[in-house]
């Protein structure tokens, strides 16, 4: 058993509504030297496999297909052996 | 009985399917407009069939499916009715999302692009007027007489986003069916709701058989509503597909 540790990143050329919101937060709390706040997502899972490697593949399948959008979103991840 | 058993051509009425995902919510508004409004055949999907029942057109209709967990349209992009749907637009189906049901074909790839939260991050909920970029779509072909059709909109994720590459296809293909305009048709930033490129409010795809739009039809079809331009497009579909 693996335990997945995903980040899945906007790509920076791509507006970041939120992080730019939350920003604003920021400069209201007086924090003038904040820039460029990016919002991401971090999703962890275990990974029911025998090894590495097939762990692994399954974990680049889920990221591709379902948990990052390639159109505008990068992921990259940590595995650990539980 | 064997005459009981048509095909789509000799059916005396088009068949609409709206397929229902759990979270959608405009798909009984869209149901009532195809009955009672345009006057057609139309029949609930649910997510998990895998048949089409042998609709002529298939809705995605709006609504908050899987609860926009993850990003918009993700999570039903993947439920067992898509493969159908997908096979269906791949052999020149007509397929039409509507808001949420845009989000799904673009998560699906069968539009490109994507949608981000509104620039605004608030949920807009409002009318707002659209401009036919191209009335030559099965979608649009024939309306006529209007500088903009005047349709509301109802999302918190409906700022379009593709890349240069994608858009400059969009326009040289001329798949941009909508942008948001003032209600004279201009094409002006004040009148764009949601920061989407180049004011994108629907596109189609290449062969033009696929159409996504944010703005609500189903919506602006009754005239008790005060208001019926959206009832312009669905009987620009019927008119367009069958007569």
């Amino acid at each position: 058993m693996f335990k997945a540790k995903v980040l899945i990143k906007r790509r920076k050329t791509i507006l970041d509504p939120q992080g730019k919101a939350v920003e604003i937060g920021a400069k209201h709390l007086g924090l003038s030297n904040i820039k460029n706040t990016r919002i991401d997502k971090y999703i962890e899972f275990n990974v029911d496999a025998n090894n590495k490697k097939a762990a692994e593949d399954e974990v680049i399948e889920y990221c591709k297909k379902l948990l990052a959008n390639p159109i505008m979103e990068d992921f990259e991840f940590t595995l650990e052996e539980i | 009985m064997l005459s009981e058993t048509k095909s789509a051509s000799s059916r005396k009425k088009p068949k609409f399917g709206i397929v229902v995902f759990p979270g959608s919510n405009c798909d009984h508004d869209t149901y009532y407009v195809l009955r009672k409004i345009i006057d057609v055949d139309v029949v609930f999907l649910w997510h998990k069939q895998t048949s089409l029942d042998e609709c002529d057109i298939i809705i995605l209709p709006g609504g908050f499916s899987y609860g926009d967990y993850l990003r918009t349209g993700a999570i039903a992009r993947f439920s067992p009715i898509m493969n159908e749907v997908i096979n269906f637009a791949k052999n020149g189906g007509f397929v039409f999302g509507i808001c949420n049901g845009f989000q799904i074909l673009l998560e699906a790839g069968l539009l490109p692009g994507v949608m981000i939260r509104n620039e605004s991050l608030n949920f807009v909920c409002k009318d707002i007027y659209l401009k036919i970029e191209n009335n030559k779509t099965v979608y649009t072909k024939g309306i006529s007489g209007k500088s903009s059709l005047k349709i509301p909109i109802a999302h918190g994720e409906g700022n379009y986003f593709a890349d240069e590459k994608t858009l400059s296809e969009l326009e040289a293909n001329n798949q941009i069916v909508f942008k948001y305009c003032s209600n004279d048709g201009s094409i002006i930033e004040a009148a764009n709701p949601n920061g989407s490129v180049l004011n994108i409010a629907g596109i189609i795809n290449k062969e033009g058989n696929v159409m996504g739009m944010m703005p609500h039809p189903e919506r602006s079809s009754d005239s008790v509503l005060g208001k019926t331009d959206g009832s312009l497009i669905f009987k620009a579909l019927v008119n367009n597909i069958f007569n």
